[in-house]
C-alpha cells in the first residue's frame, strides 16, 4: 500500500505526462457533409493552430456540431479532408484519430464507478494497471474530483459528472479535445464556475488543442483564442475572438457575436481607416475594416456598453428620442430612437435615470464604432 | 390543477392523511367527501376480488389440487409418497428430467446469444429494413410453437428442402443433414420459437443507452467488441437476465415443438406426462411428474419474478 506522499508524487509526475502531450493543430480543408443529400457542411476550411482554443458558434442547425462530429469520425465528409496534426484522419475510425470528446450529456458510463469511467480510455489502450491508477489519479485530482472515485455517476451533480467527463478525455492524453456544448446542460451559476474551471485547465495544458463548440456567444468569448462563425452550414466569419468582436465583419458576426447596434449610414468620406458616416442629419466616424466589402451596403456598428450618455456636445455624437429604460440591478438599459433605427445603451445604474420622451445626445468613440458590410439577405 | 392533484391527495389522505375533523373550510369539505370514498372502496374492495378468485380457483387451482391430490393418493388409496419415490426413481423420469432440463438450457442460451447479437445488430448498425425485420421477428410469438417444427421438417426434414437440395447437388441418396429428429432439432426450433421473447426487452433496453456513451467509448480508443462488452453488455444485462429466466420457464414447459419434431428417444417432462396420461391411462404416474414440472415451473418463475424486480431496481436507480 503506498503512502500518501508517494500517491500525490506519482499523481504529479503522472499530470506532468498530461501536461506535455503531444499538440496537435486541426484542419479542415473543403470539408462538406451531407446528409441525404441535405447539405450540413459546406466546403468548411479551418485551420486550428496547435494549443489554439477555437470556438465555433452559430445557431442550431448552423454545421457547427457535424464540423466537431467530422474531426471525430462520426459523420464521414463527402468532400474535403480532415487533418490531426500532420495525419490525414478522413478515413480513420474515431478510436484511432487519438481524441478526447466531451459531450452536454456527459455520457458518462452509468454502471462503471468515477475511477472506472476516468479509466476506460487507458485499459481500451492497454496500459499497464499501474500507470492507469496513476493516470486516473492525476486527472481526477486536476478536475478537483479525487475524493469521489469510487462513486457512481448517478450519486453526482451535472457539474461533478462534467468534470469527470473531462477527466476521462484527458486522462488518454488526447492530440486535441473536442467539447459539444459541454456547459449547455448545467445551470448558469454552476456553468460559470465550468468555464473558469476550463480556461484554468488550459493554462496547465497550453499545448492542448480544443475544439469548443457552443451556442453561447459570451462561453465562446471568455475561453476561445479564436471563434469562427457558422450559418447554414458554412463559415461567415473567423478570427481572434476580441478582433471578431470590436471588429465583426458582417451583420450576422455583429448580431450573434454579443449585442449590437447596427444603422444604415452613407459614407461621407474615407480617409485613412476612419470613414466620415452621415446618420440622417448627424456626421460621425468610425473605424474602416481593411477587409471591407465596398459593393455592399454599409452599417454602422456600436456595441450599447460603448455608447454614453453625455451632457456635453461632442464630436462623435448622435441624438436621439428615449423610447425605454429598463433596470437590470447591474445597469440601466435604454432604447434611442435615432434617424434610420433604435439605438441600445448599456450604462452604469444611474440615480434619475432619463424618462421616455426625453431628447438625449449618445456619444461614442470612433475606435469603438465600425464600419460593416450588410449581409446578403440584408 | 386541482382535477389532475385531488385524486392524488385523497389516495394519499385514506392512508396516512391528517385527521379529516382538523380541516375546515371549502377544501375541507371537499376533502371529506373525498375521504368517505376510501372509507366505501374498503368495503367493496375486497368483495371485488372474491368473484376472479372463485373463477380462478375453480378452473386452475381445483384440478391442479386434484392432480396433487392423485399424486398423493393414487386412484382410492391412503396418502403416500410411494408413487413420488417409484417415478422419480425411475429412469424413465430421470431421463426425461434431464433432456428437458438440457434442452431447456441449451434452447435458452441460444436465445440469449441470438437474440443479443439481433439486438446490438438492430439497435446499433443502422440499416435499411431494420425496423421491418424487427417487426418481423416480433410476429413469431404471435405463432403456435408446433407451426414452426412443422415448418422445420419441412426445410430440415430428411425429405425437406435443404436434405433434398443438398442431395441433388451432392449425389447422395441419404439426407446429408440429419440433426432434426435429435436433441438438437428441438433445441433449434425452441431457439427460433423463443428468441424473440428475448429479443424484445433487449431492444427496449438498448434503446435506453445513450448513443453519446458509444461515441465517447469509440472516441477513447475502444473497438467494437469491448463496447459491446464494456458498455452494451452491462446495461443490457438486466434485461437479459430477465429475458432468459422467462425463456428458460417456457422452454421447461415446452409440449408442442417437442411433440411435433418427434425426435427419436427425447422425451421431456410434458411429454412424458402425455404419454403417461394419454397413452398408459397412468394417471398416478402422470399426476406425479406433472407436480415435479409444476414446482420447476413455479421455482423458475419465482427466479423471474425476483430478477425483473431486480431489473426495475436498477432502471429506478438510474434516474
Amino acid at each position: 500500500m503506498p503512502s500518501e506522499t508517494a500517491v500525490a508524487l506519482n499523481a504529479a509526475a503522472a499530470m506532468d505526462e498530461v501536461a506535455t502531450g503531444p499538440a496537435s493543430g486541426i484542419g479542415f480543408e473543403g470539408v462538406t457533409v451531407a446528409y441525404r443529400g441535405a447539405v450540413a457542411l459546406d466546403a468548411l476550411t479551418l485551420d486550428i493552430a496547435p494549443g489554439e482554443i477555437m470556438a465555433i458558434i452559430g445557431p442550431s442547425g448552423c454545421g457547427k456540431t457535424t464540423a466537431l462530429r467530422a474531426v471525430a469520425g462520426f459523420v464521414r465528409p463527402t468532400m474535403g479532408r480532415i487533418r490531426i496534426g500532420d495525419r490525414d484522419v478522413t478515413d480513420l475510425p474515431p478510436h484511432a484519430r487519438d481524441i478526447g470528446m466531451v459531450v452536454q450529456s456527459y455520457a458518462l458510463f452509468p454502471h462503471m464507478r468515477v475511477a472506472a469511467n476516468v479509466a476506460f480510455g487507458l485499459e481500451a489502450r492497454g496500459l499497464a494497471a499501474g500507470l492507469i491508477r496513476e493516470r486516473v489519479a492525476a486527472c481526477l485530482h486536476m478536475v478537483g474530483m479525487d475524493h469521489y472515485a469510487s462513486r457512481l455517476p448517478r450519486e453526482l451533480s451535472g457539474g461533478q459528472q462534467q468534470r469527470v467527463a473531462i477527466a476521462r478525455a484527458l486522462a488518454i492524453r488526447p492530440r486535441v479535445l473536442l467539447l459539444d456544448e459541454p456547459l449547455s446542460a448545467l445551470d448558469a451559476q454552476i456553468r460559470q464556475s465550468m468555464l473558469d474551471e476550463l480556461a484554468r485547465l488550459h493554462r496547465e495544458l497550453p499545448h492542448l488543442t480544443v475544439l469548443y463548440v457552443t451556442h453561447d456567444q459570451s462561453e465562446a468569448l471568455t475561453l476561445a483564442d479564436r471563434i469562427a462563425i457558422m450559418r447554414a452550414g458554412q463559415l461567415v466569419a473567423q478570427g481572434p475572438s476580441s478582433r471578431l468582436y470590436h471588429e465583426p465583419p458582417n451583420r450576422f458576426a455583429a448580431e450573434f457575436l454579443g449585442r449590437a447596434n447596427l444603422l444604415p449610414v452613407e459614407v461621407a468620406g474615407i480617409e485613412g481607416s476612419v470613414a466620415r458616416l452621415r446618420v440622417g442629419e448627424m456626421i460621425v466616424s468610425a473605424r474602416v475594416p481593411q477587409a471591407l466589402d465596398t459593393a455592399r451596403p454599409r452599417l454602422l456598428c456600436i456595441r450599447p456598453h460603448a455608447l454614453a450618455l453625455h451632457a456635453e456636445a461632442h464630436e462623435n455624437h448622435l441624438c436621439g428620442v428615449v423610447r425605454e429604460v429598463s433596470w437590470h440591478g447591474e445597469r440601466h438599459s435604454l432604447a434611442l430612437e435615432v434617424p434610420g433605427g433604435v439605438l441600445r445603451l448599456s450604462a452604469l445604474p444611474m440615480r434619475t435615470p432619463p424618462a421616455p420622451g426625453t431628447m438625449l445626445a449618445v456619444h461614442f468613440y470612433t475606435d469603438d464604432a465600425t464600419l460593416i458590410a450588410e449581409d446578403d439577405g440584408g | 390543477m386541482g382535477s389532475v392533484g385531488s385524486p392524488v391527495i385523497a389516495r394519499r389522505g385514506a392512508v396516512s392523511g391528517p385527521d379529516p375533523g382538523k380541516q375546515s373550510g371549502a377544501a375541507a369539505g371537499t376533502g371529506l367527501l373525498r375521504r368517505a370514498a376510501p372509507r366505501h372502496d374498503s368495503l367493496i374492495g375486497p368483495l371485488l376480488v372474491v368473484p376472479p378468485l372463485l373463477l380462478l380457483a375453480g378452473v386452475f387451482y381445483y384440478p391442479l389440487g386434484l392432480i396433487a391430490q392423485q399424486s398423493l393418493t393414487g386412484d382410492s388409496g391412503p396418502v403416500t409418497l410411494d408413487a413420488y419415490a417409484t417415478v422419480l426413481g425411475g429412469p424413465l423420469f430421470q431421463n426425461a428430467l434431464w433432456h428437458t432440463i438440457e434442452i431447456a438450457v441449451s434452447a435458452t442460451a441460444g436465445c440469449l446469444a441470438l437474440a443479443f447479437t439481433l439486438a446490438v445488430i438492430l439497435a446499433f448498425i443502422p440499416f435499411p429494413g431494420a425496423r421491418l425485420a424487427a417487426r418481423l421477428i416480433d410476429t413469431v410469438i404471435a405463432l403456435p410453437t408446433f407451426l414452426v417444427a412443422l415448418a422445420f421438417t419441412f426445410i430440415y426434414g430428411s425429405a425437406g428442402l435443404l436434405n433434398a437440395g443438398l442431395m441433388d447437388v451432392l449425389g447422395t441418396t441419404q439426407p446429408p443433414l440429419d440433426f432434426l429428429y435429435s436433441p438438437w432439432g428441438v433445441i433449434l426450433a425452441e431457439i427460433t420459437v423463443y428468441t424473440p421473447f428475448i429479443l424484445r426487452p433487449l431492444l427496449a433496453a438498448m434503446s435506453l443507452i445513450e448513443p453519446a456513451q458509444i461515441e465517447v467509448a469509440s472516441s477513447l480508443g475502444a473497438g467494437t467488441m469491448r463496447i459491446v462488452r464494456k458498455i452494451i453488455l452491462p446495461a443490457a444485462l438486466p434485461a437479459l437476465l430477465a429475458g432468459g429466466s422467462l425463456c428458460l420457464l417456457l422452454t421447461v414447459n415446452e409440449f408442442g415443438v417437442v411433440f411435433f419434431i418427434g425426435a427419436k428417444g427425447v422425451i421431456t417432462l410434458p411429454l412424458l406426462v402425455y404419454d403417461k396420461a394419454i397413452q398408459e391411462f397412468d394417471y398416478t404416474t402422470a399426476c406425479v411428474i406433472a407436480v415435479v414440472n409444476v414446482a420447476l415451473s413455479l421455482a423458475l418463475f419465482t427466479l423471474y419474478r425476483v430478477l425483473l424486480r431486480g431489473l426495475a431496481g436498477s432502471r429506478a436507480g438510474m434516474v
